[in-house]
C-alpha cells in the first residue's frame, strides 16, 4: 500500500468521525446561525425612516426632502405627546424648536439647518460600521478556526498515541501517511466549514439588503482570504499534530501546545489592534502568522496593490513548507514515545520507528 | 512447517539499559510459538522490533530470509500488550478500517469482519462504541483487529490476560485455527499452564537473553530430570538402600526417587518386580513451570 492510500483511508476515517461528532456538528450549525443573525440583524433592525410631527406647515418640505417620515399635528401639545408616546422619535414645534425624548435627533436637526457642502476627494462607499466589522470576522473566523481545529488535530494525534492503537497504525503504515491523512482531513473540514459561513454570509447580505458596494469590496477579500486561510492553516495544523504527539495523555496537550497557542494568538490580537494604523497592517500582512488575515483586510479597505497578495501568499508558503517539515519531525520523533510527555528536543533528535 | 520468521542477534538498550542481548530465535510458520518470560524480561521489545514499533540498534529480523520490510509488515498481525482501539469508533467499524489500512478492499475488509465478530462470539456488540464494551469483550475486538487480514504472523501479546475461560478458550480454538491453516503465531503469556497446553513450540527469555528455545516436547525432554516415580503394592521404604537411588518422596507403596546418572533405571525395575507387582513405574516429566524456574535461574 502506498502512502497515498494510507493517507485517503485514514483521512477518511477522520472526516467519518468528525461528522458524527456531535460537539462538531453543534459548532458548526451555531457558527452558521451566528454568521447569518450578524449579516441579516443589523437590516432588521433599521426601523426605517425617522419619524417626526411637524407644527404647521412651514418646514413640511425641508424635513420631506431630508428622508423623513412628516406627520402633521395641531399644536405643541398633540406634538409633545407624540414624543412621549413615542409614536415619533421627534416633533418640530414653532421657533423652530426640536422636542425629543433625550437624546438629540441629528438627522431632524441637519435637515432644518445649513451646513456648508463637503465635497469627498475619495469618497467611501463603505460606512465605519463595515470597517470595523469585516477585519474583526475575518480574524475571528481565522484565529478561532484555527485553534479550534488545531487543538482537535492534538487530541486525535494523542487519542491515538493514548489508547496505543498508534503501535497496530505504525506496524502496517508509514508514519507520514497517519499525518498526512490527519492534516488533510482537518483542513478539508475546516475549509468547507467556512466556505458554508462565507456562502451563508453573502446570501445573508443580499437578503438583508446590504449595499452592493459592501459586497464588490468583499468579494476579493474574501477571494484572496480562501487561499490564504487553507495555506496558513496547512501551516499550523502540521504543528499541532506535532504538539499532540508530544503528549502521552490528553490532560498534556494544553501544555505542550502552550507555544503554539501564543503564535496563534499573538498575531489575532496585533490584527485588531493595529488594524487602523496602515504601516504595522502593511508589516502585518506580509508575516506568515497574521497574513492570512491582514492582507485580506489590506485588500478590503483598497490598501494593496495586486501584486502584494502574491508575494504574501509565497511567503507564506515557503513558512508552510517548513513547518510541515518540523511538524512531520516532531510528530515522527514523539509519536511512540509514551512514557509522559515528550521533550520537544527528544522528538527533534531521534526518530523511533524502524521506518 | 518451516522456518518463516527469524530473529536474528538483536540487541536494544534504552539509555543506560541494555534490556535486548543478542535475541535470536525462529518461529515456524503453521505452528504456535510460545513466548515465556517474567515482567521486564525483554517480550515486548521483541515484539515491537518484530512488528517495526521500534528500532533494533543491532541484529536482524528476516521473513523468509529478507529483512522484513513494511510490506511484509502488512501482512503481519499484531495485538500490542496495551490494548486500545479508538473509543468513539463502532468494533465492525474499527475491524474494518484497521483491515483497509492492511490492504484489504472495502467490501472485503466487511466480509471478513462480520464472519471473524461471529467466529468470536462478538456479532452482537459489532455495531457498540469499543468504549461501551466490556474489558474481555474489547478483549475480543482487539484480537479481531489482529486477525482480519488473515496474516501470514500473528504477534500477540498477553492475548489471554482479561479473558473467561470460556473466552480463552474460544480465542484458543479460533489461534489453533489459524496455525493449522498455515499461520505463524507467536504469543506470549504469563499463564504457563496455558502455554504448556496451547504451544508447539516455546521460546524463554529472562534478563533480556534467550535461555531457551525449541519444540516444546524436545524441551520437556531436555529437562527432564533421571526423576521417577514408582508405585508398588507392598512398601517401596527398600528403594533408600538401593544403589544410585535418592528417595524425594515415600509414601508407602508410592516413592518418587532421582537417578544417579550412570544407573540404567531398568535394574530399578527388575529390583522392584523382584519383590512383587510393580503398578506404576515412569519417568517425570517436568511442567512448563518447572523448566521455566530451571532456565531462568
Amino acid at each position: 500500500m502506498t502512502t497515498y492510500q494510507a493517507a485517503k483511508l485514514v483521512a477518511g476515517r477522520e472526516i467519518r468521525v468528525k461528522l458524527r461528532d456531535k460537539t462538531f456538528l453543534f459548532s458548526t450549525v451555531f457558527l452558521l446561525l451566528f454568521s447569518a443573525l450578524g449579516v441579516v440583524l443589523p437590516a432588521l433592525m433599521d426601523s426605517g425612516p425617522t419619524k417626526v410631527a411637524v407644527v404647521g406647515s412651514t418646514h413640511v418640505a425641508a424635513l420631506e426632502k431630508a428622508g423623513l417620515e412628516v406627520r402633521t399635528v395641531t399644536d405643541q401639545a398633540a406634538a409633545a405627546q407624540l414624543v412621549r408616546d413615542e409614536e415619533v422619535e421627534a416633533a418640530v414645534v414653532d421657533g423652530p424648536r426640536v422636542l425629543a425624548l433625550e437624546e438629540a435627533p441629528q438627522d431632524v436637526v441637519s435637515a432644518l439647518s445649513t451646513s456648508p457642502p463637503v465635497d469627498f476627494l475619495e469618497p467611501d462607499a463603505l460606512d465605519q460600521t463595515a470597517r470595523f466589522l469585516v477585519p474583526f470576522a475575518l480574524a475571528l473566523l481565522f484565529f478561532f478556526t484555527t485553534l479550534m481545529f488545531g487543538v482537535q488535530i492534538a487530541q486525535s494525534v494523542t487519542e491515538e498515541k493514548q489508547t496505543r492503537i498508534v503501535e497496530i497504525l505504525v506496524s502496517s503504515v508509514p508514519v507520514r501517511a497517519l499525518l498526512i491523512g490527519k492534516v488533510f482531513a482537518m483542513t478539508l473540514l475546516a475549509f468547507g466549514q467556512l466556505a458554508l459561513i462565507a456562502v451563508v454570509a453573502l446570501v445573508g447580505m443580499r437578503v438583508g439588503g446590504a449595499g452592493s458596494p459592501l459586497i464588490d469590496a468583499l468579494l476579493p477579500a474574501i477571494g484572496w482570504f480562501l487561499p490564504f486561510f487553507v495555506i496558513g492553516f496547512l501551516m499550523l495544523a502540521t504543528l499541532w499534530a506535532g504538539v499532540g504527539a508530544l503528549a502521552a495523555r490528553l490532560e498534556d496537550i494544553n501544555g505542550t501546545s502552550a507555544p503554539l497557542q501564543l503564535v496563534v494568538m499573538t498575531p489575532f490580537f496585533l490584527v485588531l489592534s493595529l488594524q487602523s494604523n496602515q504601516a504595522a497592517m502593511t508589516v502585518l500582512s506580509y508575516i506568515p502568522f497574521s497574513a492570512p488575515v491582514a492582507m485580506p483586510v489590506r485588500l478590503f479597505n483598497g490598501e494593496a496593490a495586486t501584486w502584494e497578495p502574491l508575494v504574501a501568499l509565497a511567503l507564506l508558503l515557503i513558512t508552510s513548507a517548513i513547518t510541515l517539515i518540523a511538524g512531520a519531525r516532531i510528530y515522527e520523533g514523539s509519536l511512540l514515545r509514551t512514557n509522559g510527555r515528550t521533550s520537544f528536543a527528544t522528538a527533534w533528535r531521534s526518530p523511533t520507528t524502524a521506518g | 512447517m518451516n522456518t518463516v520468521l527469524n530473529v536474528d542477534a538483536v540487541n536494544r538498550s534504552f539509555g543506560e539499559r541494555h534490556v535486548l542481548k543478542d535475541v535470536s530465535f525462529t518461529v515456524d510458520s503453521g505452528r504456535l510459538t510460545g513466548f515465556v518470560g517474567a515482567n521486564g524480561a525483554g517480550k515486548t521489545t521483541t515484539m515491537r522490533i518484530i512488528l517495526g514499533v521500534l528500532a533494533a540498534d543491532t541484529g536482524t529480523v528476516t521473513w523468509n530470509g529478507v529483512p522484513v520490510t513494511r510490506e511484509h509488515r502488512q501482512r503481519f498481525g499484531y495485538m500490542p500488550e496495551e490494548r486500545g482501539l479508538y473509543p468513539k469508533m463502532t468494533v465492525a467499524e474499527q475491524i474494518v478500517y484497521l483491515g483497509r489500512l492492511h490492504g484489504l478492499g472495502h467490501a472485503d475488509a466487511r466480509r471478513r469482519t462480520t464472519a471473524l465478530l461471529e467466529r468470536l462470539e462478538l456479532a452482537e456488540r459489532a455495531g457498540d462504541l469499543v468504549e461501551k464494551l466490556s474489558l474481555g469483550n474489547q478483549q475480543r475486538a482487539q484480537i479481531a483487529a489482529a486477525l482480519v487480514h488473515d496474516p501470514e504472523l500473528l504477534v500477540l501479546d498477553e492475548p489471554f490476560s482479561g479473558l473467561d475461560p470460556l473466552a480463552v478458550e474460544n480465542v484458543l480454538t479460533v489461534l489453533r485455527e489459524r496455525a493449522r491453516s498455515g499461520a505463524a503465531v507467536l504469543f506470549s503469556s504469563h499463564q504457563l499452564d496455558l502455554v504448556e497446553r496451547l504451544c508447539d513450540d516455546l521460546v524463554i527469555i529472562a534478563d533480556g537473553t534467550i535461555r531457551a528455545a525449541g519444540a516444546r516436547s524436545r524441551l520437556r525432554e531436555q529437562y527432564t530430570l533421571p526423576r521417577f516415580t514408582v508405585e508398588v503394592d507392598t512398601d517401596a521404604g527398600w528403594l533408600r538402600d538401593h544403589p544410585g537411588v535418592t528417595l524425594v518422596e515415600l509414601d508407602g507403596p508410592r516413592a518418587v526417587f532421582d537417578l544417579e546418572p550412570e544407573i540404567d533405571e531398568q535394574s530399578v525395575l527388575r529390583a522392584a518386580l523382584a519383590r512383587g507387582p510393580v503398578r506404576v513405574f515412569t519417568p517425570v516429566r517436568p511442567s512448563l513451570a518447572e523448566i521455566f524456574r530451571e532456565v531462568i535461574q
